[in-house]
């Protein structure tokens, strides 16, 4: 047993599965996040990413700084009239495939913030995939909805992206 | 380093029609001021010897709705020289009110009126680039003003979730 030579160098045969699993299971298994932290919950953001969570576990690596590295954006806070159009350039900038996580109440429903100058939730901005609920969540309900996300990317269908994109041109 | 003047006294003596009312509240002083003299009186308080007000701690606006003039806005000074603070306020009338800027004086006002301007509204004649700070550009009305609305839309709970989620204006791809 332990580490055998094959293993070593790469050489473990060869296996059969879909096209899409492999594509989907490669997506779901390197997702970059695009860290947006407007206000605590960023904090438990962070801590999601420092060594006592993980996050790279499930290889989310880094919280890149450029939306075009980006593939899931996690929108951490509560989002101002006036930060709404940064977050929407920023979504659009993102490349297709890409998911949003509205982390925490103020970004979900905009929680206390029931006010003029809240939105009331980021799905008037951009299509959110996974609600995360809390005031901030812990670092495990972060985890527990970025694992949600991912099991909803594993069931996705290949063309599905791919329509999207020509419906919107 | 010359001996410390009384700030009220020194304006009544420089400016006899400015100075329009003293208030003294738990040691703490406020000068109501005559709203177009404001940026002379400033400059008097930042230079003249014994007085050397050289720091503007805030500018803020207040509105007092429904009383008539309706909008105050504050000076709070600070001198280092003598560590002594001073409160100067203008009574701004609610319809149009103006105030000439302090910015000559110190040039943090510029941003502090700004904000003033952008919560209440608050014109300052001669500000370099009175536009809005903290609300978006397109902004409608001034915030902190006591009658404009809080705004509150419904919150969505599971027993109204179907109804809310009819006129919620979801975001497309």
């Amino acid at each position: 047993m332990g580490i055998t030579t094959a293993s070593k160098s790469g050489a473990l045969g060869w296996a059969t599965l879909r096209l899409e699993d492999a594509v989907n299971w490669a997506r779901a298994g390197a997702m970059w996040p695009l860290g947006f932290g407007l206000a605590c919950c960023a904090i438990e953001m962070m801590s999601t990413q420092m060594s006592h969570y993980d996050l790279s576990r499930f290889g989310m690596e880094l919280m890149r700084p450029s939306p075009r590295q980006a593939d899931l954006m996690i929108v951490a806070g509560r989002l101002s009239r006036k930060m709404a159009p940064v977050l929407r350039r920023l979504y659009d900038q993102m490349p297709a495939p890409k998911w949003v996580i509205a982390m925490g109440d103020c970004a979900s429903c905009s929680g206390v913030f029931n006010n003029y100058a809240i939105v009331q939730g980021v799905d008037e901005i951009v299509p959110v995939d996974v609600y995360v609920a809390g005031c901030p969540p812990r670092p495990e309900q972060l985890i527990h909805g970025i694992l949600t996300l991912h099991e909803r990317v594993k069931g996705e269908s290949l063309t599905q992206w791919r329509r999207a994109e020509v419906e919107r041109r | 380093m010359h001996d410390s003047k009384d700030p009220v006294e020194a304006i009544r003596a420089q400016f006899p029609k400015a100075c329009l009312e003293v208030v003294t509240f738990r040691g703490e002083t406020t000068i109501y001021i005559d709203p177009p003299q404001i940026a002379d009186v400033c400059l008097y308080l930042r230079d003249a010897d014994g007085l050397r007000f050289n720091f503007l701690i805030d500018v803020t606006g207040i509105d007092y709705y429904p009383d008539e003039p309706r909008f105050a806005v504050a000076y709070h000074l600070y001198a280092m020289l003598y560590n002594r603070k001073l409160r100067l306020k203008v009574r701004l009338p609610g319809d149009n009110p103006h105030v000439p800027t302090v910015t000559g004086v110190w040039p943090t006002a510029n941003w502090q009126e700004r904000e003033a301007y952008d919560m209440f509204g608050i014109i300052f004649d001669g500000h370099p680039d009175l536009r809005r700070i903290l609300t978006a550009a397109d902004w409608e009305g001034h915030p902190q003003r006591k009658d404009y609305p809080l705004g509150y839309e419904t919150v969505q709970f599971s027993f109204n979730f179907d109804e809310v989620n009819r006129y919620k204006p979801y975001a497309k791809e």
